[in-house]
């Protein structure tokens, strides 16, 4: 067929094999990241704090803005990475920071796996309850064993070694803990957007979209949501335990429905699916919380409601996704300029 | 002998939380068997619903029933506002948005009340013929408690009339079952909606109410016993007044119990039973399959 | 001689009370053109989700080229090469044309699980989405999202999912409901084009449709088998006639 050649060059063809390009703005975070770093070095404990939101919201927008899993329970990964690098750390088994990172997210992998085997099953209702109660399962289990968890109270005073043997690490170093946060949070970047726009990443989308069809064009669907689950589950361990780490204590906030909240808010505030969602509504989310609270305690609390209303009935896509709409509807306009081809 | 009445004033006590989380939560079973809609609003209408009775019997200097029934018209009136203004958008949206939506108004309405009436416990004084302690016989037991599950099982016998004899109910049971073919009835579903929305919300107002007494009522009620809410309907089944009973019921003395003999654990226990039950029936025990 | 390739013997279904399928004994040939035809409520649709898993069987059991699928997942029938297109278009409304049927040949390729590549590297996964809605005549469309497209075009979209699967029994369920029927005869050309030997079951009410593909036509009433024969013998029976072609249509 005469069309043959020219297929390959269609737009479509050509935006799905460039996909994954790195487009002009993407060293955007990690330049004003930096620029952070440089401009308010009092201010790095905010930084660090936000950057992990940044990490735990990643990990929950892989499984519920990839893949569609609609979790009120994602804290239960991040507080199982925080207690891992905390009780490892108390009892002196294991205290350097970056293996230690890995032993929050083996764990918190490992719980992953093993729920998301027996709730993937479930959908809707089902699957929210299920996942909250879950959490809330893990949250009484650490309080109950409160000899090794410190219950209530949590466990102070966990000390790290200096990182690499070099740099010392508590809360005393915030440029430290600042650095060490920002790449491990752009390793986990790099990862997570590499799985969005693999062939595995796009198979999840499908999940998402169409459950029922993924089934018919034969793909193994629950293995592909538990395989999700697990690494999100993973990279949410990795952000508690290096929240942990940060703080120098563990407790049961870590695990709470409280985190489970502000975690989804902040990915659904910046728009879920788009990978970017969590820089942006982290960073709304904290400078938000930061600026009401300042006029008025209940003000941001009040704020916050009036926002998730708006989200849910006028911006599904968050502010990304009102982002992309404004430009959109100045593209046709751009588009003139050029002469037609 | 003693440990037979400790038993049984165990198992009262049980049964008055029971009722009230029944009480509260039929609305929200309804809601998400008929509608789908997951209302995570729902204790926010049951915390607007204590206010206004609290309020209105202290600054009316009405009586404890007549301010239980301005509570009821008056959360119903304002939730079925909500319902066709806003909840109506959300219909056919997915769950995520229903759950942020409703959080967010749950938000808001902790938020108002902090501001409007503050932070502060309301407390909720009885009449006198509630207090104090009631003869049954074979012990003494809290009047009030009593009165409680009198009124839960009054509920629940005119509730299951209204659901099976009534013609409303009937529309509600077709529109539950298969909402298209009750539309192709003829079933105004609309005003169906509104109507359950409102009722379910006076309902859940009454438990405020009604359990103020051992619950309290502060502006943290809304999100403060939700996942309770949320697990009784989760186990009996959205859309079954039976399911939602039995569950309250259940867990309610089971709460009770656990918490007396296992002070620490006794919560673990009720998650690991809800987790395992709703594997076992996603469904919850009388919801339909689907 | 032709060989059978997908086959139910003696397949029963219940819904409670309700025999949706009963006691069908049914063959569909290497290369057959054959539809299935019957009134509404008759359990078309629901024998379609016997055959591809959907739903299993209450009794009886199902045969892919003399293997006893009966009990085999959904998943597994596919890869083992049945395909099938939904009477309502279960597409992946988010997603471009192109990633529509990126995904079903991804899926039938093996790329799908990769995880450490892009999807865009995998050029010839996109090469073959393209060419398949090159057939279809939606390749103008490829980059718009499905959400946004015409419900004619999404039905070729729908055909093109199942195509994307290369499948040797392909089942497809009214594929030209809803569409333009200045267009309907893309569907027919796209399957006319397919190889010789794949076996396709066609659902529809369309008779035209049906008598213009048609080689063997069954007629299903009531979830039994009622009929079955070319379409010259469907046309001129009279039985046929009295309880389905004269109550639906009065086509002659």
């Amino acid at each position: 067929m005469s069309a043959m050649p020219t297929l390959t060059e269609h737009p479509a063809a050509l935006a799905l094999t460039r996909r994954h390009r790195l487009r002009w703005w993407e060293p955007l975070p990690w330049v004003l990241a930096l620029a952070f770093y440089f401009l308010f070095p009092r201010h790095l404990g905010f930084g660090t704090e936000l950057l992990i939101m940044v990490l735990f919201a990643i990990s929950l927008d892989l499984a519920l803005g990839y893949a569609g899993i609609i979790t009120l329970g994602h804290a239960a990964f991040f507080g199982a990475g925080a207690y891992t690098v905390g009780m490892l750390a108390q009892y002196g088994i294991w205290t350097e920071p970056i293996t230690g990172l890995i032993a929050g997210a083996a764990v918190a992998a490992l719980i992953g796996f093993l729920s998301g085997l027996v709730l993937l099953r479930t959908t809707g209702l089902t699957l929210l309850m299920l996942t909250l109660c879950t959490m809330a399962l893990l949250e009484e289990a650490a309080n109950l064993g409160h000899d090794w968890t410190g219950g209530f109270d949590g466990l102070t005073g966990i000390t790290i070694p200096p990182l690499f043997g070099l740099f010392e690490f508590n809360p005393l170093f915030p440029k430290t803990q600042y650095l060490y946060v920002l790449g491990v949070l752009f390793v986990c970047f790099v990862f997570a957007r590499t799985l969005v726009y693999s062939p595995f990443g796009q198979s999840l989308t499908g999940i998402r979209e169409n459950t029922l069809r993924m089934h018919a064009v034969g793909a193994p669907v629950r293995t592909r949501l538990v395989v999700c689950y697990t690494i999100s589950a993973a990279l949410a361990g990795i952000a508690g335990g290096i929240w942990a780490q940060a703080n120098a204590y563990v407790n049961l906030s870590t695990l709470g429905l409280d985190r489970a909240a502000t975690v989804l808010i902040i990915l659904v505030l910046g728009g879920y699916g788009r990978l970017y969602g969590a820089f942006v509504g982290a960073l709304a989310y904290m400078a938000l919380a930061h600026f009401l609270s300042q006029v008025y305690p209940t003000a941001w609390q009040l704020g916050l409601g009036l926002l998730l209303v708006a989200i849910a009935l006028f911006a599904r896509g968050g502010i990304i996704g009102v982002g992309e709409t404004l430009v959109q509807r100045l593209r046709p306009k751009m588009y003139q300029k050029q002469p037609p081809s | 002998m003693i440990f037979g009445i400790d038993f049984a004033s165990m198992i009262l006590g049980g049964m008055a939380w029971g009722v009230v989380l029944f009480i509260v939560s039929v609305g929200l079973s309804v809601t998400m068997g008929l509608m789908g809609f997951v209302n995570l609003a729902h204790g926010a209408f049951a915390m607007l619903g204590g206010y206004i009775i609290v309020l209105s019997m202290r600054h009316l200097g009405i009586g404890f029933i007549p301010a239980l029934a301005v509570g009821f018209f008056g959360t119903a009136a304002i939730s079925m506002l909500f319902e066709r203004t806003l909840y109506s958008r959300l219909y056919k949206a997915g769950e995520l948005d229903q759950v942020l939506f409703t959080i967010g108004l749950a938000f808001i309405f902790i938020a108002s009340l902090t501001v409007f009436v503050g932070p502060e416990n309301q407390p909720v004084t009885l009449p006198p013929e509630l207090r104090g302690q009631f003869d049954l016989g074979f012990m003494q037991y809290r009047t009030y408690s009593i009165f409680i599950i009198a009124v839960g099982v009054a509920i629940v016998v005119g509730l299951w009339l209204g659901f099976e004899r009534t013609r409303f109910g009937a529309q509600i049971r077709a529109a539950v079952d298969n909402r298209r073919m009750a539309e192709s009835l003829g079933i105004n579903i609309d005003r169906l909606f509104s109507i359950t929305f409102g009722f379910g919300s006076g309902m859940a107002a009454l438990g405020g109410g009604l359990g103020a007494e051992f619950l309290g009522l502060d502006p943290q009620y809304a999100l403060k016993y939700l996942v309770f809410f949320l697990i009784v309907v989760a186990v009996g089944g959205a859309g079954s007044i039976v399911g939602v009973f039995s569950a309250s019921l259940i867990i309610g003395v089971l709460d009770f119990v656990l918490k007396k003999y296992v002070p620490q654990g006794g919560t673990l226990f009720i998650y690991a039973l809800t987790i395992l039950l709703l594997l076992w029936r996603p469904q919850g025990l009388f919801g339909k399959s689907t | 001689m032709t060989a059978t390739l997908l086959e139910t013997r003696s397949v029963s279904k219940n819904f409670g009370a309700l025999r949706a399928a009963s006691d069908v004994t049914f063959k569909l040939e290497e290369g057959a053109r054959h539809a299935l035809i019957g009134p509404n409520g008759a359990g078309k649709t629901t024998f379609i989700n016997l055959l591809t898993g959907v739903l299993l069987p209450t009794s009886g059991a199902v045969y892919l080229k003399g293997q006893d699928i009966t009990t085999m997942e959904q998943a597994a029938r596919v890869k083992r090469g049945i395909a099938r297109t939904f009477q309502i278009n279960r597409l992946f409304r988010g997603l471009s044309v192109l990633e529509n049927v990126y995904i079903s040949v991804a899926e039938r390729v093996g790329a799908a699980p990769q995880m450490l590549k892009p999807a865009g590297a995998r050029r010839d996964v996109i090469d073959e989405a393209m060419h398949l809605l090159e057939t279809l005549k939606i390749a103008n469309d490829a980059h718009h999202t499905i959400a946004g497209l015409p419900y004619g075009r999404q039905r070729l979209v729908e055909l093109a999912i199942a195509l994307g699967l290369k499948p040797e029994v392909l089942l497809l369920d009214e594929p030209a409901a809803g569409v333009p029927s200045a267009e309907s005869h893309i569907i027919l050309d796209a399957i006319d084009a397919l190889p010789k030997t794949i076996g396709v079951l066609i659902i529809d009410h369309d008779m035209d449709l049906v008598f213009r593909f048609a080689k063997k036509i069954t007629v299903l009433v009531r979830g039994a088998i009622f009929a079955e024969g070319t379409p010259k013998e469907i046309g001129a029976n009279p039985d046929v006639r009295a309880v389905y072609l004269g109550q639906a249509t009065t086509h002659g």
